[in-house]
C-alpha cells in the first residue's frame, strides 16, 4: 500500500464511502485515550470511563421517562389521568434536586481525589497497578521545548537533543519540564499522559511513565499557526539497555545544539525531519524559559529578581534592547553606543552585568503519595486509625520546596 | 381554541387597566443609567485587575516609587473632590430651580474636572518624558491604561458637561433636562468613588510596594 | 515581520490592491456571487421603490417587535456564512489524508475556522437570542415597548455594524487566524502581524456596545414595565430567564470590552499587557477573557431554556411543573456561571486545588440543569402533548442536550479534561449543547412565535424535512467527532497523517450535508409559509391555545402591543384570563403615548463602522474624522427632545375594529 501513488482525493473519498460498514470502522481503530500504554494516562481514562458511568445512572432512566412520557401522555392517547392543574409535589421536587445532588457528591470526591492524584506536576509513585516507584529510581529528566512549528527534546543527564523525536526507557519515571519558545502549544502524548500547556517565558511540568515499548504519536494539542497541522513527534518507548545504547550513539554522532544553533532552529519551519544532537550547549533549557538565548539579553529571573527589589529605578529606563524578546522584532538588537552612556545606563549595565545567569524558578515540588497501597482500594484511612497496608502517616505528601538547584 | 370574545365582560376593569394615563417619559431612565455605570465599574474592575496582575512588573524598569510624585496627585484628588462638592451645589440649585446657578456651578465642575485633566496630562507628559513610557514596562502599561481610561471618562463627563449648561439654557430646567442632570450626577460621583480606589490601590499602595 | 515592515500612506493607511484575496479562487467566486446577488437585491429593491418603506418601517423604527425581527434576519443571514465555513471545513478535514493538503492553505483554512466560532456566537446565536427576547418580552409583560426604545435600535445596529465588518474581511484584507478567543502571544503583534485580529477587535468591540446596551435595555424593561399585578414570581418563565440573560450581559460584556482594549493597546500602541517580554502575562488574557466566555455560554442558553419551559407548558397542555424551583435554577445558574471559567484551562499547570476547585463547581451547575430538566419532564406527566414543530424540537432538545451535559460534566473532571482538552471529543461537545439546546431552542422559538410575529403559521411538511435532516445530521456529524477524540485527534488541524481516520471525517461531512438539506428546507418552510399564507392564518391571536400575555393581542400585534394594559392575576395570565371567559374592552379607547422613529441609530453605527474599518487599516485620518463625526451626531441627537408621540384615538379604535371582526371570523370558522 504504501508503494502505490496516493489516489486523488476524489477517489479516495469514494473509497472511503465504500468502506463506510461500522466493522471495519470500529476494528481499525486505535482508542487511545482510552487504552493508553502508560500509567497516568491510564489512570486518566479510568476516571473517563468511572465518570461517564455515573452519570448514566441518572442520563439513561431521563431520556427513557422522556420518551416513554411523550409516547403515553401524547395527546391522542387522551389519557384519562391529565391534569393541567398538577404543578407541584414537594416529595418530586426533594427527588429531582437530590437526584443530580448525590451523583455530583460522589463525582466530585472523585474529582478531588484524582485531581490531586493526577496532578502532572506531582512525582509519580507507582509504575503501574502492580509496582511501586522504587526509592531507588531516578526520574529521567527530559526538557521539551514547543518551537514553531516542531518539538525539540533535551536529555539533561545524556547531554543530547532531538527534534521531533522522544525516545524514552519503558518502566521508568519521567519527568518533563516544558516551556515553548514563542506562542502557546500544548504537550501531548495520549499514549503516555494527559496533556500540559508549553508557554513562552514560562515553565509546565508532567510527570509520567511509559509501560510497553512501542512506536507512539505525539503532537501540540493547542492551535499555534500556520505549521501548527504538522507539529508532531514520534514516541518511542525502548528497554533501558536499548534506550542507553540509542543514548550513546546520539552521543557519538553529529551536531552540537548550542545557542547559535538553538537560535537558528527556533526560526519558523514546518514538517522538520528527526535530528539528532551530540552535544547540547548546558543551562539551554533554563535560557529557554527565561528567555536570554541570545546573547545580551536579560533573563527572566534576572529581571522579575531586580523587580521584586523595587525594579531597576530611574536607571532603568531606556534600556529596552536587552529586554526584547520578540516584541517590536527589534529581539536581534542589543547595540549600546558606548559614547552614549549616561550615569544612569552605567548602573543599569552593572546589575545587570553582575549575574545574568539564568535561575530556575524556585518551583514547588508536589511529591507523590507515601504509600500507593491505599491508592489500590483499600479505602480512605479514618482519621487516628493505623492504615493497613502502609507504614505512612500521611495520606498526601505535602508540598515541599525543591532544593535550590 | 377559546378565542377572546368580542363581548366586554361584566369585571372588565379587575382584568384591564382601563383608566391608563400617559407613562411619564424616563421613568426607567435612572435605573437604567445605574445599570450602565454597574457595567461601566466592571470595565474598570478589570483594569484594577489587570494592574493588581502586572503592577509588579517594571521589567527591570523604574517602579511607583521613582515616578509618583504624591503631592501633585494629592492636589489632583483635591481637585476631582471639589468638583463633586460643587456638583453637588449644581443639583441643589436644580431643586430650586434656579437656571443660572445650575450652569453657573456646572460651569465650576467643569473648571475643577478640567483642572484635573491638566494635572493628569501633565503627568503623563513628564512621565513619558523620562521615559516612563506605557510601552516600558508591564506595570507602566497598566497604569497609563487604568489612570487613562478614568480621564477619558471625565473627558467625556466635561463634554457632557458643556453639553448639558447649553441644553439647560435653551429649555431650561425641563424634566428631560433635570432627569439629564441627574444621570451626569451619578456618573461625575461615580469617577469620583473610582479615582478615589485609583489614588488608593494604584499610588498609595504603590508608593508602599 | 512586523507593522513597520508593512506598506503605509497616509491616505490609505495599509490599505492597498494588495488587500484584496484575488489569489484565492474560492472568495473571488464568493464575491461575485455575492456582488450578483446583491445588485440584484438593490436592484429589486430600487424597482420596487422599497427602500422608503424599509427606511421609514423598519431601519429606522423603535418598535420592539420590528427590532427583534430585524435580530432574527441578521442572525439567519450570518448562520448560512457560518455554516458554509463549516461545510468548508468539514470537506477540507475529509479530503486532507496521505499526503493530501486537500483544498484549503494553512492562511484560508485558519481564517475559516476562526471565522465560523466568531460569527456562530456572536452573530447567530446572539442576534438570535436577542431577537426573541426583544420580540417576546414586552409582549410577555404586556408593556407597549421596551424602556429605551431608541436605544434598541441604536443596539441592533452596532450589533450589524460588527456583523458587517467581519463580512467585509472576507473581501477586504483577511480575518484572524487566531481560533475564535484569539489567545496572545499568537494574537499579538509580533506573531499576528496582519489587519486579521483588528477586524476580529473591532468587529467584536463594535457589536458588544451594542450587546451590553441592549442588556440594559431589558434589565429596565423586565423590572419597570411589567403590568400591574405581575410580580416577580408572576412573570413567565422565558422573562425569568431573559431578566437572567441580560444580567449576565451587563455583568460579563464589559469584561469581554476590557480585555479587547488591552490587546489592542497591545497591537496599537505597543503596550505589555499580553506580550511575552516586558512583564507582560498571556494567561492573564486567558483567564480575563474566560471570565466572560463561559457566562456568554449561559447567555446563549439561558433564554431557550425559557423558550422549551413556554413550549412544554404550551404543548402539554398543563402548567409548568415547578415553577419556582424553575426560577431558583435559572438564577443559581447565573451565580455559579461566574465561577467556574478555570474548567476552560486545567491544562494551563493550575495547582491541584484549583482545578478541582473549578472542577466542583462546573459539575455543580448541572444540578440546576437537572433540576430543570426534570420540570419539563414532569410537565409532559400527566398530559396532553402535541406534536406540533416547537414541542418536536423541544423533544429532540431533552434527549440530545442530556449527553451534552454529560460530556460537559465529564470534560470538567481535571484528569479527564488532560486526556480529552482540546480534542474533537470538545468539539462534539459543544457542539452538542449549542446545537442541541441553542439552535434547537431557536428553531422551537421561531415555530412557536413565527404567528404572533406574522399572522400565520408555519407550514409543518417542510419543518418536519428540516427537523429530521437536522437532528439525524447532528448525530451523523458529531458522533464521528466523540469518536475521534477518544482516539486523540486534536482540534483545528487542517491536514491529517492516519488513514484510519479519513472515514471518520468523510461520515462527518455527510452529517454535515444532511444538516445542509436541514436549513434549505427550512428555508423552503419559510418560503412556502410565506406564499400560502393565507391558507394559514391565525386570527385569533393565539393559536397553540398558550399560556402567558403575548397571546391576548392579535397576531402580527398592533404597534401599541395592547389598547388596555393588562391587568395580571395569575402566572399563566392569559390561561387565567381565558379560563375566567374575560372579554376585550371594545370601547373607551384613547391615544396611546408611543416613543417616535428616528435614524440616530443608524447613522450613528455607520458612523462607527466607518472609523472600525479605518482603525483596521490604520488610516488615521478617517478613524478621527469617523469619531469626532460619531461624537456631533451623539450630541445633536441629545437636543432632539420630541422623542414621542400619540397614536390617535381614532387608529386605536379602526385597529381594535380590525381586531373584532378577525375574531368574529374566527368564531365563525369556530
Amino acid at each position: 500500500m504504501d508503494t502505490e501513488p496516493a489516489p486523488p482525493p476524489f477517489r479516495k473519498l469514494l473509497l472511503a464511502l465504500a468502506l463506510l460498514p461500522l466493522t471495519s470502522l470500529l476494528g481499525g481503530c486505535d482508542w487511545v485515550v482510552l487504552n493508553p500504554l502508560g500509567d497516568v494516562a491510564r489512570q486518566q481514562a479510568d476516571l473517563v470511563v468511572i465518570s461517564t458511568w455515573l452519570m448514566l445512572l441518572i442520563i439513561v432512566p431521563v431520556m427513557a421517562l422522556t420518551v416513554f412520557f411523550a409516547w403515553k401522555y401524547r395527546a391522542a392517547n387522551d389519557a384519562p389521568d391529565y391534569d393541567p392543574e398538577w404543578s407541584h409535589s414537594t416529595q418530586l421536587e426533594l427527588v429531582i434536586w437530590s437526584a443530580p445532588l448525590l451523583i455530583i457528591i460522589a463525582l466530585g470526591a472523585v474529582t478531588w481525589v484524582g485531581t490531586h492524584l493526577l496532578d502532572p506536576y506531582r512525582t509519580i509513585g507507582r509504575i503501574d497497578q502492580a509496582r511501586d516507584v522504587p526509592a531507588s529510581a531516578k526520574p529521567l529528566e527530559v526538557q521539551v521545548v514547543a518551537l514553531n512549528w516542531k518539538w525539540l527534546f533535551i536529555y539533561p543527564e545524556q547531554q543530547i537533543a532531538t527534534v521531533n523525536e522522544l525516545v524514552v526507557p519503558v518502566d521508568r519515571p519521567l519527568r518533563f519540564r516544558i516551556s515553548s519558545s514563542a506562542v502557546m502549544n500544548s504537550f501531548y502524548a495520549p499514549a503516555l499522559a494527559g496533556q500540559i500547556y508549553a508557554m513562552p517565558g514560562m515553565e509546565t511540568k508532567l510527570h509520567a511513565v511509559l509501560n510497553k515499548a512501542g512506536q507512539y504519536e505525539g503532537f501540540s494539542a493547542n492551535y499555534s499557526g500556520a505549521g501548527f497541522s504538522h507539529m508532531h513527534f514520534a514516541l518511542r518507548g525502548v528497554d533501558e539497555a536499548n534506550f542507553a545504547r540509542w543514548a550513546q550513539d546520539v552521543r557519538k554522532g553529529a551536531g552540537n545544539l548550542d545557542r547559535a544553533a538553538y537560535l537558528n532552529l527556533e526560526k519558523p519551519s514546518e514538517k522538520e525531519p528527526v535530528r539528532h544532537y551530540a552535544s547540547v550547549a548546558p543551562d539551554l533549557f533554563d535560557a529557554v524559559v527565561n528567555l536570554c538565548v541570545r546573547p545580551g539579553k536579560m533573563c527572566m529571573s534576572q529581571m522579575m529578581a531586580l523587580d521584586a527589589r523595587g525594579g531597576m529605578g530611574n536607571a532603568g529606563r531606556w534600556n529596552l534592547a536587552a529586554l526584547s524578546y520578540d516584541k517590536f522584532g527589534r529581539e536581534e538588537v542589543n547595540t549600546v553606543l558606548p559614547g552614549m552612556l549616561t550615569e544612569a545606563d552605567q548602573v543599569f549595565i552593572k546589575a545587570y552585568c553582575a549575574d545574568n545567569r539564568p535561575m530556575t524558578a524556585p518551583g514547588m515540588e508536589v511529591k507523590a503519595p507515601v504509600s500507593t497501597a491505599t491508592l489500590r482500594g483499600a479505602g480512605l484511612v479514618w482519621p487516628g486509625a493505623s492504615p493497613a497496608a502502609a507504614p505512612g502517616t500521611t495520606k498526601f505528601a505535602i508540598a515541599t520546596p525543591n532544593s535550590a538547584s | 381554541m377559546s378565542a377572546p370574545a368580542n363581548v366586554p365582560s361584566a369585571d372588565l376593569a379587575n382584568w384591564y387597566d382601563l383608566d391608563e394615563h400617559d407613562h411619564p417619559e424616563g421613568g426607567s431612565t435612572l435605573l437604567g443609567f445605574w445599570i450602565y455605570l454597574m457595567s461601566d465599574c466592571l470595565i474598570f474592575a478589570m483594569l484594577f485587575a489587570a494592574f493588581g496582575v502586572v503592577g509588579g512588573n517594571y521589567a527591570a524598569g523604574p517602579g511607583p516609587k521613582d515616578l509618583f510624585d504624591l503631592p501633585l496627585v494629592a492636589l489632583n484628588t483635591a481637585m476631582l473632590l471639589f468638583s463633586s462638592i460643587t456638583y453637588g451645589f449644581a443639583m441643589l440649585a436644580m431643586q430650586r430651580g434656579n437656571v443660572k446657578a445650575v450652569q453657573g456651578w456646572l460651569l465650576v465642575t467643569g473648571l475643577f474636572g478640567a483642572a484635573f485633566l491638566s494635572i493628569e496630562l501633565y503627568e503623563f507628559a513628564h512621565l513619558i518624558h523620562e521615559g516612563a513610557t506605557p510601552q516600558r514596562s508591564a506595570f507602566l502599561s497598566a497604569f497609563f491604561t487604568l489612570v487613562g481610561t478614568h480621564g477619558l471618562h471625565v473627558t467625556f463627563g466635561l463634554i457632557w458637561l458643556g453639553v448639558l449648561v447649553v441644553q439647560v439654557g435653551q429649555r431650561g430646567l425641563v424634566a428631560a433636562n433635570q432627569r439629564r442632570l441627574m444621570c451626569l450626577s451619578l456618573f461625575w460621583h461615580f469617577l469620583d468613588v473610582v479615582w478615589i480606589g485609583v489614588f488608593t490601590f494604584v499610588y498609595l499602595l504603590g508608593m508602599l510596594r | 515581520m512586523t507593522s513597520a515592515d508593512q506598506h503605509w500612506s497616509f491616505l490609505f493607511g495599509k490599505l492597498s490592491l494588495e488587500a484584496l484575496p484575488l489569489h484565492e479562487p474560492i472568495i473571488v467566486a464568493t464575491f461575485a456571487a455575492v456582488a450578483v446577488g446583491g445588485a440584484a437585491l438593490v436592484g429589486a429593491l430600487t424597482y420596487f421603490k422599497l427602500w422608503g418603506y424599509l427606511w421609514h418601517e423598519w431601519f429606522t423604527s423603535v418598535d420592539h417587535k420590528k427590532i427583534g425581527i430585524m435580530y432574527m434576519i441578521l442572525g439567519l443571514v450570518m448562520f448560512l456564512r457560518g455554516f458554509a465555513d463549516a461545510i468548508m471545513m468539514r470537506i477540507q478535514q475529509a479530503m486532507a489524508f496521505n499526503g493530501s493538503e486537500g483544498y484549503l492553505n494553512a492562511h484560508h483554512y485558519d481564517q475559516i475556522f476562526t471565522a465560523h466560532g466568531v460569527i456562530m456566537i456572536f452573530f447567530v446565536a446572539m442576534p438570535f437570542v436577542t431577537g426573541l427576547m426583544n420580540y417576546v418580552v414586552p409582549l410577555q409583560i404586556g408593556a407597549r415597548d421596551v424602556s429605551f426604545p431608541f436605544l434598541n435600535n441604536f443596539s441592533f445596529w452596532m450589533t450589524t455594524a460588527g456583523a458587517m465588518l467581519v463580512m467585509a474581511s472576507l473581501f477586504i484584507g483577511e480575518f484572524a487566524q487566531t481560533g475564535w478567543l484569539a489567545y496572545p502571544p499568537l494574537s499579538g503583534l509580533s506573531y499576528s502581524p496582519g489587519v486579521g485580529v483588528d477586524y476580529y477587535i473591532w468587529a467584536l468591540q463594535i457589536a458588544g456596545v451594542g450587546t451590553t446596551l441592549s442588556g440594559i435595555n431589558l434589565i429596565a424593561t423586565i423590572v419597570k414595565l411589567r403590568a400591574p399585578g405581575m410580580t416577580m414570581m408572576k412573570m413567565p418563565v422565558f422573562t425569568w430567564t431573559s431578566l437572567c440573560t441580560n444580567v449576565l450581559i451587563v455583568a460579563s460584556f464589559p469584561v469581554l470590552t476590557a480585555v479587547l482594549v488591552l490587546l489592542t493597546l497591545d497591537r496599537y500602541v505597543g503596550t505589555n499587557f499580553f506580550t511575552n517580554d516586558f512583564g507582560g502575562s498571556p494567561m492573564m488574557y486567558v483567564n480575563l477573557i474566560w471570565i466572560w466566555g463561559h457566562p456568554e455560554v449561559y447567555i446563549l442558553v439561558l433564554p431557550v431554556f425559557g423558550v422549551f419551559s413556554e413550549v412544554t407548558a404550551t404543548f402539554s397542555g398543563k402548567k409548568l411543573f415547578g415553577y419556582s424551583s424553575m426560577v431558583y435554577a435559572t438564577v443559581v445558574i447565573t451565580i455559579l456561571s461566574y465561577v467556574v471559567w478555570l474548567h476552560h484551562f486545567f491544562t494551563m499547570g493550575s495547582g491541584a486545588s484549583v482545578n478541582s476547585f473549578f472542577g466542583i463547581t462546573t459539575m455543580v451547575i448541572s444540578i440546576p440543569t437537572g433540576a430543570k430538566l426534570f420540570n419539563w419532564l414532569f410537565t409532559m406527566y400527566r398530559a396532553r402533548i402535541r406534536f406540533d414543530l416547537p414541542m418536536m424540537w423541544t423533544l429532540a432538545f431533552m434527549l440530545t442536550f442530556v449527553i451534552g451535559g454529560m460530556t460537559g460534566v465529564l470534560l470538567a473532571v481535571p484528569p479527564a479534561d488532560f486526556v480529552l482538552h482540546n480534542s474533537l471529543f470538545l468539539i462534539a461537545h459543544f457542539h452538542n449543547v449549542i446545537i442541541g439546546g441553542v439552535v434547537f431552542g431557536v428553531f422551537a422559538a421561531i415555530n412557536y412565535w413565527w404567528p404572533k410575529a406574522f399572522g400565520f403559521k408555519l407550514e409543518p411538511f417542510w419543518g418536519k424535512v428540516s427537523f429530521w435532516c437536522w437532528v439525524v445530521g447532528f448525530w451523523l456529524a458529531f458522533t464521528p467527532l466523540y469518536a475521534m477524540g477518544l482516539m486523540g485527534v486534536t482540534r483545528r488541524l487542517r491536514v491529517f497523517d492516519d488513514p484510519s481516520l479519513q472515514i471518520w471525517f468523510v461520515i462527518a461531512a455527510i452529517g454535515a450535508g444532511v444538516i445542509a438539506i436541514g436549513i434549505a428546507a427550512m428555508l423552503l418552510q419559510y418560503a412556502v409559509s410565506i406564499i400560502r399564507r393565507d391558507q394559514n392564518r391565525d386570527l385569533t391571536g393565539d393559536p397553540w391555545n398558550a399560556r402567558t400575555l403575548e397571546w391576548a393581542t392579535s397576531s402580527p400585534p398592533p404597534a401599541y402591543n395592547f389598547a388596555f394594559t393588562p391587568v395580571v392575576h395569575d402566572l399563566d395570565a392569559w390561561t387565567g384570563m381565558k379560563r375566567a371567559g374575560v372579554g376585550r374592552p371594545l370601547e373607551g379607547f384613547r391615544p396611546i403615548h408611543m416613543p417616535k422613529n428616528t435614524g440616530a441609530g443608524v447613522i450613528l453605527a455607520g458612523l462607527s463602522t466607518v472609523c472600525g474599518f479605518a482603525l483596521i487599516w490604520h488610516v488615521w485620518w478617517l478613524a478621527a474624522v469617523g469619531f469626532a463625526a460619531l461624537l456631533i451626531t451623539a450630541i445633536a441627537h441629545t437636543f432632539n427632545y420630541r422623542r414621542d408621540f400619540h397614536i390617535p384615538v381614532e387608529t386605536v379604535i379602526e385597529t381594535e375594529a380590525a381586531r373584532t371582526r378577525e375574531l368574529a371570523l374566527a368564531g365563525a370558522a369556530a
